[in-house]
This record gives structure tokens, sequence and C-alpha cells, in this order.
């Protein structure tokens, strides 16, 4: 309940940017007249940064960014992961043999140089942002769902199945996936939050599209324009709560799901 | 009668859970005289291995544990930690379930076995009276350095009388030592069991379900239901001349082969054993008793003597005493 | 005597095991099960019976030989199996296993009738299933899931899965191991009422011969692969005529009198199967001198065997039985 409130709230005051501030304030050049550096009491609500822009501008429309970067990109890599993992770990030969090792292989390229290079090759977007952290992020799914998919496969219930008459796709369909959605689940949550740092990272390195707003490019430009030593609080603190706010939202919103979609765990929460 | 070794007097368990307080045990009292074998009898949720563990006191931590357990006159449960921690395993010892998570999975068995001596005795050297052991069990002696993988079933549970004899206890406790061997294997730690309680002058709890199993290797027999005794007697009576529902159900489940009365015919309780946090009113037992009486439900049952040494808490067997 | 509804022929299941080895699992097995009634396949455990059992099922495919079904010989396609899956249908040991904890017992009693696409009404082919596997009504049950039932009532509900595809026969591996003692009774007697009023013929593997003496017709008894003895229930355990049976009988504690013959060691593993009469090496005639003195003891060491004629429709695998 809680994680879902945070979470709602961080979306509508995502989507409701237009509205509740002047995009023209993004903008360094409408806001010469600006103050800059000013503080939170000079300017309402949030102040000014060194180029004299709004902060809170830039929170409402940084939030979109980094909201939309985190579920994109999470959504690519788990599902490649799933779908990867889930054929790996149920098929036994060759297929499953290679499908094994190019997990491996994307598992071990290192996030940050690959990062750069797609950046380099592709140009700055949030795009290629969400498509660098999808590609990267899909092993670790991949593994820890054939992993489970290994053990589902011996159960019982499966084999009860196979004697029923079941065929693969039956038995994928209707006991393996149900069954290994929790890890899928709680994969899921882990991954948001990672994919939004990522994103935070990567605009960070100056490698996000220089034209948008996001919490990670508040936090480059705190750090490079010098916020910490000015102790502009205002500027450093707000994208850096509002991340940990949506990392913790997703986090219980997953707890709560898995707990919903459980049968056996319904019963103890009543 | 000479004085019990062990006397168990009015024993209340109950487990502290956040769903709420669980009363595993429910004022539990039985005598073990010394070179005597006693069977404890039950199924899963009776309560039978929370006594075991209750004996030893090894229960977790804040389990709420009343009553007394008198071993030689003096209260296992109000030992201080120094006294209880010498009689551990020196006068009572456990010999539990052979299932591979008895034994540490990456020791080698000798060493597990030394360990407890090496515990009571530090500072002696373990390894002869480890062989010994083993040659006691009937293992030979170069298993000591192999990995508990490595045994079969029975060489495991083996093992574990090895372990449950390294102190010289008085009192051994057997908690299904048998269950889950098959049954030449089971015949085999039997007879082990067996031959041990005659040279060591050993007294015995055997705890299991297997009603007949106990008929052969004990002397009395504790029937328990929903953390009660239910009924008591010679081992050999109480299989074959049942007086309480419950003991007659449970024996069978045990057909005597080669006796026609059990030919096609086969005979069971239905539902299962009750949630001790969710006990039925009266006697437990009246939800699943195919001659429950109108006034099952709201009797307080009792042991009531049921002949010669034997007592059941069942309604009628005061209507027998009574005609 | 009735039809042969399913025969194994010359069946050998081998699985490849540590270091290189072969474990040969199913060694040779010629297995006739009669229309009606209940065959017991009787055996410890590493002795191949459920490996049998799952062979039967098309679980698991022959190295040598074949299963024949209704006269038809087993072929290992996708669609062959599937029809055949509707005919032969197994039940597990494990009930709580056996279910997807996420589906209710609607949905698991349904999964075989939409996976055969078979016609009719589902939900009422599936309320007629579950009330003749003793759940009623049935409509209190169909929207329970597995941890809300009892041990007794999830294989029940097994059963009804199994059952509601009509099959003409049905295998049951340790049907009743893993429930309560006292809840036992009550799933076998559903089996013989299953066998009575569907027809349906039952094929039965268990360690417990108390339950073969129970509800069995017929035995097989199995030793490392093989069936070393075969007949009729009341015949086989009262006078056994294979030492195996002989032995594996006296040991069980709800035999009637016998003089225990408790066999030394363990049987050994499928990749060492001793030459000759594989059971020699632990054979009380052998170890008595009986044998020599019968002048078997060299065929015993070094000549196989199969099943000799000792009676009506009782067969033993033994040299000491007259020929």
């Amino acid at each position: 309940m809680i994680g879902l409130s945070i979470l709602v709230a961080v979306v509508v005051m995502a989507l409701l940017a237009p509205v509740i501030s002047n995009e023209d304030e993004l903008r360094a050049i409408n806001t010469v007249d600006n103050p800059t550096w000013a503080t939170p009491s000079e300017f309402p609500p949030l102040g000014t940064d060194s180029f004299g822009r709004s902060v809170w501008a830039q929170f409402v429309w940084g939030a979109r960014v980094s909201l939309l970067v985190g579920l994109a990109a999470t959504v690519i890599a788990i599902v490649i992961g799933s779908v990867v993992g889930i054929l790996a770990g149920f098929y036994r030969g060759v297929g499953s043999a290679v499908l094994l090792r190019l997990t491996e292989w994307f598992l071990v390229i290192p996030f940050l140089p690959l990062a750069i290079v797609l950046a380099a090759i592709l140009g700055p977007s949030v795009q290629n942002i969400i498509l660098v952290i999808g590609v990267t992020s899909w092993p670790g799914t991949a593994r820890v769902v054939r992993a489970q998919v290994l053990t589902l496969k011996e159960r019982l219930y499966v084999e009860r199945s196979r004697a029923l008459g079941a065929s693969n796709r039956h038995l994928m369909g209707r006991h393996i996936l149900p069954n290994v959605s929790p890890i899928i689940l709680a994969n899921l949550t882990l991954t948001v939050p990672i994919a939004i740092l990522s994103e935070t990272t990567l605009s960070f390195l100056g490698l996000g599209d220089p034209t948008r707003a996001s919490w990670g490019k508040m936090l480059d430009e705190a750090f490079s324009e010098g916020a910490l030593t000015r102790e502009a609080w205002w500027y450093f603190l707000p994208p850096g709560l509002g991340i940990m706010a949506v990392v913790l939202a997703f986090t219980l919103i997953g707890s709560a799901l898995e707990e919903i979609l459980d049968p056996r765990l319904r019963e103890r929460r009543r | 009668m000479a004085d019990p070794l062990l006397a168990v007097r009015d024993l209340h368990v109950t487990y502290r859970a956040e769903a709420g307080d669980v009363p595993a045990v429910r004022g539990v009292s039985f005598d073990l005289a010394p070179g005597e074998t006693l069977g404890l009898a039950g199924e899963s949720g009776c309560g039978k291995s929370t006594i075991a563990g209750a004996l030893l006191r090894v229960l977790p931590r804040g389990t709420e544990v009343t009553g007394e357990v008198l071993l030689d006159g003096e209260d296992i449960l109000e030992m201080k930690p120094g006294r209880l921690r010498a009689v551990r395993w020196t006068e009572v010892s456990i010999v539990f379930q052979g299932a591979l998570h008895a034994l540490n999975p990456v020791q080698r068995v000798g060493s597990q076995v030394a360990e407890a001596i090496e515990i009571h005795h530090p500072g002696t050297n373990a390894t002869p009276r480890v062989a010994e052991l083993f040659e006691t069990v009937g293992l030979p002696a170069r298993r000591t350095s192999e990995y508990p993988h490595q045994l079969s079933g029975g060489q495991r549970q083996r093992v574990l009388i090895a372990l449950a004899l390294s102190c010289n206890p008085r009192i051994l406790i057997a908690d299904e030592p048998t269950t889950a061997l098959d049954v030449m294997v089971q015949a085999q730690v039997l007879e082990l069991l067996e031959r041990l309680q005659r040279e060591l002058a050993l007294s015995m709890i055997f705890i299991t379900h297997d009603l007949s199993m106990l008929s052969h290797v004990c002397q009395r027999t504790v029937v328990m239901y929903a953390g009660r005794i239910v009924e008591e007697g010679p081992a050999d009576e109480v299989f074959a001349r049942a007086r309480h529902p419950y003991t007659e159900a449970l024996a069978g489940a045990f057909p005597l082969i080669g006796d026609q009365a059990y030919r096609m015919n086969p005979s069971g309780l239905a539902g299962d054993p009750p949630d001790p946090r969710a006990l039925p009113s009266g006697c437990p037992f009246h939800p699943r008793c195919a001659v429950v009486q109108p006034e099952c439900p709201g009797l307080d049952v009792e042991l009531w003597p049921a002949g010669d040494g034997r007592r059941a808490a069942c309604i009628h067997v005061l209507d027998a005493t009574a005609r | 005597m009735s039809e042969v509804l399913l025969r194994t022929r010359g069946l050998h299941v081998r699985f490849p095991a540590r270091h290189g080895e072969t474990a040969r699992a199913v060694d040779g097995v010629d297995l006739e099960v009669r229309r009606g009634g209940v065959l017991a396949l009787v055996g410890e455990s590493g002795c191949g019976k459920t490996t049998l059992a799952r062979t039967i099922m098309g679980l698991e495919r022959p190295a040598e030989g074949e299963v024949v079904f209704e006269g038809e010989p087993l072929r290992y396609d996708g669609r062959f199996l599937r029809r055949y899956r509707g005919k032969v249908q197994m039940v597990f040991q494990d009930p709580m296993g056996s279910l997807n904890p996420r589906q209710t017992v609607y949905e698991a009693v349904a999964e075989g009738l939409r996976i055969q696409k078979l016609p009719g009404d589902e939900t009422v082919r599936v309320s007629e299933a579950l009330a003749r596997a003793g759940l009623r009504p049935p409509e209190r049950f169909v929207q329970l899931y597995p941890y809300e039932l009892s041990g007794g009532q999830r294989q029940r509900v097994v059963i009804a899965g199994a059952m509601v595809l009509g099959p003409s026969l049905l295998v049951a591996d340790e049907p009743v191991s893993s429930l309560d003692a006292s809840v036992r009774g009550e799933i076998l007697k559903l089996m013989l009422e299953l066998v009575r009023d569907a027809g349906v013929t039952i094929l039965v593997v268990t360690h417990d011969l108390g339950l073969a003496w129970n509800i069995a017709d017929r035995i097989a008894v199995m030793y490392l692969g093989r069936i070393v003895e075969e007949g009729p229930t009341e015949e086989l355990l009262s006078s056994p005529r294979h030492p195996y049976t002989r032995a594996l009988l006296s040991v069980v504690p709800e035999a009637q009198e016998m003089e225990q013959q408790i066999l030394q060691g363990e049987a050994p593993d499928p990749t060492r199967i001793p030459p000759g009469c594989r059971f020699h090496p632990r054979c009380p005639l052998v170890a008595s001198g009986e044998a020599a003195r019968l002048g078997i003891e060299e065929r015993c060491r070094s000549e196989d065997l199969a099943l000799r004629d000792v009676g009506h429709e009782h067969g033993a695998a033994c040299y000491a039985v007259s020929a």
C-alpha cells in the first residue's frame, strides 16, 4: 500500500509536469533573468541552479525520464530474460546450451564500456539508454529464471501433468510459468531500481540526452557545477530522495504483489 | 515398585508463534523404570517429538515448558545451565531419524561422534573410543573417515546410534529411528538397539507411529493424540486389544499378515489430526471417532483405568467398568 | 483366469551412473497384469519397482524389450503416448508435491480432460470424479487450494484427476506412504471401491507387505531389477518359496510368528549385480550350506534363472524349488 501510494504520487507528479511547473524554466536561455543559485525561500518552490533554471521544473520533468527509462528498460530486460531463462532451463541439448552460452557472454560484458560505445555509435538519447540498459540487464534475469526452472521441472506435479499427456508447451505455460513468476517479479523489483540508477549513471557521465532533464542529469550538474561546495542542497537532495522513493516504492509493491499472487501466502495474511 | 529412573509429571509445552501460541503438549505424565523400554506412539502433531526435545531442553528459546522432569529425583527443567550441559548426552541422549540432515554433510562421521566426547571430556583423545563405538554398532572402524553421503541410510542410522552412546548415557531416546529405512535395514537397526539395550542396561524411550513395531520392541506403550496421552498399557496389549478408538484406528493401519480379518478390508480415519491451536471441544478425538457419543464434545476426558495396568481416555472405558 | 491387460516382455531399463558405469534398474522383467483386481509390486528401495512402474507409464524408455497394452506394443511418439495416457494413469507418492500449489482442485482435476480434449461437459465430469473419489459434495472442494486440504483429501484429488480420464489401468506408486498411518486405510478403501465400481485395474508399487496383504490379489516381489517371486497374495504370503521373500516376511513386525531371518548388509546397487542368481551373496540357503547340500550351490553362483512354477500361477526364481 505504501509502495503503491509513493509510486502513484511520483507518477502523478510526472504526468502533471506541464501543469505544475513551467516548461520554459528548463531552458537556460529563458532563465537569464532568474537569479542563479537561488535558495527555495528566494525562488520557490525549490530554488534555481547555476543557470537560473528552476530546480522544481527539472525535478518534475526529470521524473518522467527516470520513470520511463526505469520501466521500459526493465520490461525489455525481463521479457528477454524470462523467455531465455525458461527455454534454457526447460529444454536440454544443443539449443539450451547455445542459450546458456549467450547468456553468459552477455553477462560478462561490462556495462559501462558497452554503454559508452553504444552511446557513441547511436548518439545520446533516451531511447538508446533504454536499449543499452535492457540489453545488459537481461542475463541476470535469465540466469535466475533458468535456475528456478531447473528445479521446477523436477517437481512431481510437472511429472503428473506429463503423465496426463501434456505437451511441453502446456507444461511451460501452465505449470512452469506461474510458478516461476514470483522469481520474475522479485527480479523485476530489483531491476527497476537498477535501471533507474543506471540511467542516472549514464546521464551523470554525460551519455544521456543533454536536452532533456533527468534526475541523473541533475545530479551530474549538481556535481560539476559545484553545488556541493556551495551547499546548494536544494539541487542534489530532491533527485536523490526521488530516486530513493521510487526504488522503495517498487520494492514494497513487489513483495505485496508476490503475496497477492501466491495462494499459500494469502492464507497467512488473513 | 522401585523409584523410576525418569518421571515426567504434568508436562506442558507451548510454542510461541506470531500467529498465536501452540500448545503442543498438554499435561503429559509417565514413568520410565531402569532398564525399561517405553514406546511413545502417535502421528504428526501429537507432540511426541516435542517431548523428546523437552526432556533435553533443546526446544526453541521462548518456548514455555512447565511441569517436572525428574531424573533420579532431580528436575531437569530446574537445572542450572552448567548442570544441564553436563547431563545432556551423558545421562540422556537422542538418536534422531537418520536422514541426511541429522549429520553435518561436510564433516567426517568419525569426527562428529568425537565431538560429543570432546565436549564432555575436553582434552581426551577420542579416537580409540570412536573406533570402539563404531564396532559396537556394527560399522568397520575405517568408516570413521567417511562423509555422511558416502554411507547408506542404515549406516547413517548406526552412526547416529554411536553418537548417542558416546557418553554412556543411562537413557536413550530413539526418535523415529527406523522411519524411511527399508524393512530389512529396519530389522537390523532394531536388532542392534535390542542388543545394546541388553548389554549396556539402557533404558529407552522409543518414539514412532508404528504401533506394531512397539508391540515387539517395548514393554509398555503410551499413545498420544493432540498433545495428551490417550492410552497406556503393556505394548502388545495396546496393539492387539486397544481400548481407545484412536489407538484402534492406528493399530488398523498395520494389518497382520496371515490374518483373514485384514484381507480386502482396509480401514482408516478421515480428516487430519487437529491443529493444536484450534482443538475440538471436550475429547479432541470426537470429530473423527467412529463410536462417538452425544456427551463426548462436552466431556473433560481423563485417563481412566481400563484393565490391568491399563488406562484410556475414553468414555467407553467408563461404561465398561461401570457395568 | 482373466485376460491380460498389460504385459512386459524382456524389459530392460538402464541408466548411466557415476564413473561411466550403467545401473541396470530393470533387468529383464516379464510381468503380466490381469484385468480387474489389484497387483502389488513389492520390494525394497533400489529394486527397480518405481522404474518399472514409470516405464509401464511410458515415462521411461526401455533399453530392451517392450510394454504391451491390450495387445499393442507401446510406441514413443507424442500422439500415441497421449492416447495411451488416456487409458493408463498414475498416482504418485507425495500428494502435496503432485498438485501445483497455484491450481485449484477444479483445475487440477480438469487438467487431464483439457489436455486430452475429451468431449462432454467438463464441470460435470470433474464433479463426478471428485464425488467418486470420496470428496462429497464436490462443490465444497472445487475452489479450494491444495494447502487447504488434508493429506488424505489431496491424495483423493490426485486420484480424481487420474480417474476422470476413465483409464483401464491405474498405477499407484507408494500411494499412502506419505500419509499419516491412521489415514492410510481410507485411501486404500477408496482404491478397492474403484476396482469394484469403476472396473479399473490397479498396479500398486509398495515396500509394505502389510499393504499388499490388505488389498492385493496378486503380488510380484522384486529384487535388484528382477521379479523373484510372483503369485496369489494369500498363497505367496503364507508359503513364500523364494528365500528373499521368506526373509522379508520374517522381519516384518506384522507377520504372524516366524523366526526372524535378518539378512546381513544391504542390497548391492544396480551397477553391481552379482553373477548367477542375483540374490546368492545374501541368500540364507547359501550361507547355511543348505544350497550345497541340495547340490545347487554351483548353479546359484553362476547361472541366472527365471521364474519357475511352484503352484497355481505362483512362480519363484530359485533353484531350491523343485523344478
